[in-house]
């Protein structure tokens, strides 16, 4: 019985570290520019990160080969010839961790072509990070109950 | 928890005992096995557009680590081509036993070589080549056709299936996992096999071969050594052989005390690791690094990926459970309490192919239809855009995977520290720490 209510507990409190509203700081939004230059077989800069809100502009710069640029979760891409440049703009309105990925075949290691955009603080990494330490502290206290 | 017997229902005890429906998968399987080879060699050399790599390294490797394996255990060995033509060569016969053998020097596997240190160094070779491996449809072409040529060589040189059993690459981790699935073979009554005559099973008879992968059925304990080729099914006089739904992980309750099959578990945990990083972050240099072989910078990859595996993971968890006093010796304690690495690594592996899966599975619907990038349009998709598939669920679904693997990993610790009758918790700590290295690289 008491091990049913304890693994209730662990549940709820899971819930909670996962679903939680967390209160977003009040950040007037920018327009953010960022230079990127792809190349076979990476992005530079690789690692963007802006605020919930900002409205993105990114300039495409591709050096070798034609290059795209994918960006998961908005679903909106663009694509730069060889020497050209191209220009993606977005609202960062989704919060969170997102991979960018190359979306032209451009060479071997083309489905690895990745670089990441984080909208506002990475708060799903927080949260994972959350309920594995939930999780372990749910395991080991249910087996100090049983014994 | 209870098992249940699946053998009971006549339809699958009757698909699993006779030859034929086997034979069927094999047939298919072989005929795609041989086709990636050639794809491989002849296709295109953009990798995303070839069958080979396409086929092999999404659909196949997805169907294998977020399927068969979890659910299945060796399922996949049961239909996997590579034996194939090496094992009805030395048979002498695709179906039932013929009345002549041929002659074979079926020599036994020497001593040192039976156990899975071949496998873990096998693995480890095309791990450090992966970069190109998974790209480069020659490659894989080459590689596929060494192993087919491999397995065939050492059925006319060895016994039964030496390749599956000490060199398979792939054979090595889905045996080590094959320990977590819900199903198993196993004999029903220890009893019928003491008294049993010639133990048909393990030596052959009329109705079928000798165990191929060279262990006795009346003595499985565990997943790891058994293909589930169900020679044993059609050979067992006394029906006593049964396939089992049983709890998940069943075999881990009886932590292993062998070197080879802990060190499985640390090479699968931290390959799954630095494939997340250099895979799938987003950090070029490294990319570079592992895929440019033979210069400056692959040496040093090899090298510090060997040193995460050999030195740096086992390292930390050796000086973790130093501390955890007993009479035991430190190597077996090691031995055992790495067991709880087992769910980890096969939730990481989860967790990293499904990004990888469901990014490029739309590939899939452009090599069915035009396999070796020939500008065919077979089905008519050849011309499919590229679209990365549900990647809102991703981040969810591989938090669900790493977590749950780490209660997984947290559960089997504490029975293995049972065992040997430890505190658990430096290996929870670790297995802690290490999903939060996971989940920060794939998040
Ligand atoms: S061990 Fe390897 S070659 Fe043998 S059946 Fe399994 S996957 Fe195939
Ligand atoms: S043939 Fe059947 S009864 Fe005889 S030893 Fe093998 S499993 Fe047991
Ligand atoms: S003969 Fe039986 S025990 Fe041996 S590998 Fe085949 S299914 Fe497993
Ligand atoms: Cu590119």
């Amino acid at each position: 019985m008491r091990f049913r209510i304890s693994l209730l507990l662990f549940v709820m409190a899971g819930l909670v570290v996962a679903f939680a509203p967390l209160p977003v700081p009040a950040i007037a939004p920018q327009e953010r520019t960022f230079q990127i230059d792809a190349h076979q077989f990476a992005y530079s800069p690789s690692e963007l990160k802006v605020n919930e809100g900002d409205t993105v502009i990114i300039q495409l710069v591709s050096s070798d080969v034609v290059h795209g640029i994918y960006v998961d979760g908005y679903d909106i891409s663009v694509e730069a010839d060889p020497g050209q440049s191209a220009i993606l703009t977005f609202v960062a309105d989704k919060p969170g961790s997102f991979r960018f990925r190359c979306n032209v075949t451009c060479g071997a290691m083309h489905p690895f072509m990745i670089g990441k955009l984080t909208v506002g603080p990475n708060n799903w990494l927080y949260r994972s990070i959350g309920l594995a330490a939930l999780a372990v502290l749910g395991v080991t206290v249910s087996r100090k109950q049983k014994v | 928890m209870a098992k249940i017997e699946l053998t009971r229902i006549p339809f699958i005890k009757n698909a699993l005992k006779s030859r034929y429906p086997q034979l069927a998968v094999f047939i298919v399987m072989l005929i795609g096995y041989i086709f990636a080879i050639l794809a491989g060699l002849i296709g295109t050399p953009v990798g995303s557009h070839n069958f080979s790599i396409v086929f092999v390294w999404i659909a196949w490797w997805a169907i294998l680590i977020l399927v068969a394996v979890p659910f299945f255990g060796r399922g996949w060995c049961a239909v996997c081509p590579i034996p194939l033509p090496g094992e009805w060569l030395q048979r002498g016969a695709v179906l039932s036993p013929p009345d002549k053998r041929p002659k074979w020097l079926n020599l036994r596997v020497p001593k040192m070589f039976r156990n899975i240190w071949l496998q873990n160094i096998s693995f480890l070779l095309l791990a450090l080549f992966s970069s190109v491996l998974l790209t480069t449809p020659n490659i894989t072409g080459v590689v596929l056709a060494t192993m087919l040529f491999a397995a065939i060589r050492l059925s006319t040189v060895f016994e039964r299936r030496a390749f599956c059993r000490y060199l398979c690459p792939v054979g090595g981790f889905i045996g080590l996992y094959s320990q977590t699935a819900p199903i198993e073979l196993r004999i029903k009554d220890k009893q019928v096999c003491v008294t049993c005559e010639g133990k048909p099973c393990y030596n052959g008879s009329q109705a079928g071969y000798g165990c191929p992968w060279d262990v006795f059925p009346g003595g499985l304990t565990k997943n790891t050594y058994c293909g589930l080729c169900m020679e044993c099914i059609r050979t067992c006089p006394h029906d006593n052989i049964a396939v089992n739904l049983r709890p998940f992980s069943a075999d881990l309750a009886k932590p292993s005390t062998r070197m080879d099959e802990a060190f499985k578990a640390f090479i699968m945990l931290g390959s799954a690791m630095i494939y997340a990083g250099i895979l799938l972050g987003p950090w070029g240099i490294l990319k570079d690094a592992a895929y440019n072989v033979g210069t400056d910078a692959w040496f040093t990859y090899v090298a510090a990926f060997l040193a995460i595996i050999f030195v740096a993971l086992p390292g930390l968890f050796t000086v973790g459970i130093l501390h955890t006093k007993n009479t035991l010796p430190l190597k077996q304690r090691f031995a055992s309490l790495s067991t709880a690495l087992i769910p980890l690594g096969l939730m990481f592996w989860v967790a990293f192919s499904l990004s990888f899966v469901l990014t490029n599975a739309s590939y899939i619907l452009t090599a069915l239809s035009d396999p070796l990038g020939l500008g065919w349009n077979l089905f008519g998709t050849a011309n499919a855009t590229w679209q990365p598939m549900l990647t809102s669920m991703l981040a969810p679904a591989q938090t669900l995977a790493l977590v749950g693997g780490l209660i997984w990993s947290a559960r089997t610790a504490q029975k293995a520290a049972g065992e040997v009758k430890v505190s658990p918790i430096p290996v929870i700590v670790y297995c802690f720490i290490a999903t939060c290295l996971m989940l920060w690289l794939l998040l």
